[in-house]
């Protein structure tokens, strides 16, 4: 009994959290799902957005506008990779291992050489914290991540549909294609990752907020906490929801799961210090399912063929 | 309406891997010409084709689309004057992507894409009735994913897409190769057909000795990346397939019975 309300205390917590970085996943859904290119710059881009946000908001800049700077300087670093890769030739991979790298020093340098500054709902006028999640007030963050996440989703909905938007998609689906189709493909890819950088760093300022502190080790396996939480997302609502919009709301929902589960798992007594390496096996089990598959299928069509002959 | 001027391209320059893919070809297309392009294995079709539409930039000479020096434009920018429809019936067509949103795509082609919506309401009436000129049944299915349609459907949309915008020039790699003979006959017509209604200036690859003769108005064969035979008018319609194997064996000195296109 004590294990349930103390896992329903706990679940506020955990849906807020799931929300802050169900944005964050968002954005790693149109590099990873759209773009198709696996951008590991948002480890250091989500910390940067808290470090621009934190550091602004100390500063007396309305947390408003904190949020928006925030999400300027991710796009900024969304901008640096995207030119390593397309103008430089560097893999896309390497080119956000180095953007990522770069940020360490950059984000120390902004947030004043120190790996952690504190943001007090006491001192500030946040627009969110932790502290009331449980209280039923318009200081609520909860509502707030509602809608940031339902304005980003219908936002991306809204520029996928149009013809710029289409044109990143089929900048993803057929590179080849895309160009023949008079597509620069390059600077398509420049802008989904500007895109999606941006989106993270929103996410990593709503999470300083909310959390009252940004930290320089804060984005720290970002990536991998995006990618459960897209997969999370496609093997529940993978067969249900064929919606654009949709399948973004999905990987919000697979944000908040994996945030549930973490508490569950928490509250059994697992060890904190282990939950990197649980999440990071449960994503590569989850990335090597569909390759699993494909192998699987093409050894039982074999056999199919082999059987045939023989018959 | 195309001209290629003395084009050279060695692909590993400088190793042993060394491959002269174009050894100064030069090529001029009237307004409205049809020609279809033979050769063997490694003669340069695929890499003149390449060259046209800017998959990659010539080593030297000049390429010219409707007196439009496009020899340093990137693909893309090109893609403005070239419709294209290629061997493989994946690489036309985005998969992921509905046929109409596919379609909407290619009408853009050589357009500035902007925030308007991607496909708008009249443009689905107009692709609904043009599917159903094809004759393949898609004009029920415009917002069914490409990756459900078959070699054959794809490569009809693929040729819609390509000629949606009419093009200065359609570049038709080898795009029946890969489909079954009946699919690759009726593909191939319905191109006659599209190529006719809109006197567009052609070229395609096909390693099908018939096809190369019996469309078009020109023919040219491609020997070491060079043009070795040029056949237009009434010498093509008086041509047939053992002409063409003996004409290339004097052109080029070499055996082209090896090669597949002798099967075909």
């Amino acid at each position: 009994m004590s294990f349930l309300s103390s896992l329903m205390n706990a679940l506020p917590g955990a849906a807020a959290q799931g929300l802050a970085w169900g944005i964050m996943a968002i954005g790693v859904y149109i590099t990873f799902r759209i773009l198709d290119v696996a951008d590991l710059t948002v480890d250091g881009s989500l910390a940067t957005g808290g470090a621009v946000c934190v550091m602004l908001i100390r500063g007396g800049v309305n947390p408003w506008l904190a949020l928006l700077c925030a999400m300027l300087a991710g796009m900024l670093a969304g901008l640096v990779t995207g030119l390593f890769h397309t103008r430089c030739g560097i893999p896309a991979i390497l080119a956000g291992i180095l953007t990522q790298l770069a940020l360490y020093s950059i984000n120390l340098r902004i947030m004043d050489s120190k790996a952690n500054q504190a943001l007090s709902v006491d001192k500030y006028p946040l627009l969110l914290s932790q502290r009331y999640v449980r209280e039923l007030s318009l200081n609520n963050p909860l509502p707030l991540l509602l809608i940031f996440t339902a304005a980003v989703i219908a936002a991306l909905y809204w520029f996928f549909g149009t013809e710029k938007g289409s044109s990143l998609r089929a900048t993803g689906a057929n590179p080849n294609m895309a160009r023949a189709q008079g597509i620069n493909t390059n600077s398509n890819i420049v802008l989904g990752l500007m895109l999606s950088n941006g989106l993270v760093a929103l996410s990593g300022a709503l999470l300083a907020q909310y959390q009252g502190s940004s930290d320089i080790n804060m984005g720290r396996g970002a990536i991998v906490i995006g990618l459960a939480a897209v997969i999370i997302g496609e093997v529940i609502f993978g067969k249900v929801f064929a919606n654009f919009g949709l399948k973004l709301f999905a990987v919000s929902i697979g944000a908040i799961i994996y945030y549930i589960v973490l508490q569950v798992v928490l509250q059994l007594g697992l060890n904190t210090n282990d939950l990197k390496l649980i999440t990071a096996l449960i994503v590569a089990v989850f990335l090597a399912i569909p390759y699993w598959k494909s192998k699987m299928f093409r050894h039982t069509a074999q056999a199919k063929k082999g059987g045939s002959k023989n018959a | 309406m195309l001209e290629l001027k003395e084009l050279y391209k060695t692909f590993n320059p400088g190793t042993i891997n060394a491959k002269t893919a174009l050894g100064g070809l030069s090529l001029t297309l009237r307004d409205g010409d049809f020609v279809t392009v033979i050769g063997g294995n490694g003669a340069g079709k695929s890499t003149m084709l390449n060259a046209t539409a800017g998959t990659f930039f010539v080593d030297s000479g000049k390429v010219a689309i409707d007196g439009t020096d496009v020899t340093n434009l990137p693909e893309h920018k090109r893609a403005a004057f070239i419709g294209r429809v290629f061997q493989d019936p994946m690489m036309g067509t985005a998969p992921s992507m509905q046929i109409e949103e596919n379609l909407a795509l290619a009408a853009r082609r050589g357009q500035k894409r902007g925030l308007a919506w991607g496909v708008t309401k009249a443009e689905k009436e107009r692709y609904r009735k043009l599917l159903g000129d094809l004759g393949l049944g898609l004009e029920s299915r415009l917002t069914t994913k490409v990756s459900t349609l078959s070699g054959g459907q794809r490569q009809a949309l693929t040729l819609l897409m390509a000629t949606l915008k009419r093009p200065k020039l359609l570049l038709l790699d080898e795009h029946t190769a890969a489909l079954d003979p009946k699919t690759a006959a009726k593909v191939m017509e319905l191109t006659d057909r599209i190529v006719r209604e809109g006197q567009l200036t052609t070229l395609m690859i096909t390693h099908n000795m018939r096809d190369a003769i019996q469309y078009g108005n020109r023919l040219i064969m491609l020997h070491e990346g060079r043009i070795i035979l040029d056949i237009t008018g009434e010498e093509k319609e008086q041509l047939t397939v053992p002409d063409l194997l003996e004409q290339f064996t004097k052109a080029s000195g070499d055996e082209f019975a090896n090669d597949r296109a002798i099967l075909s």
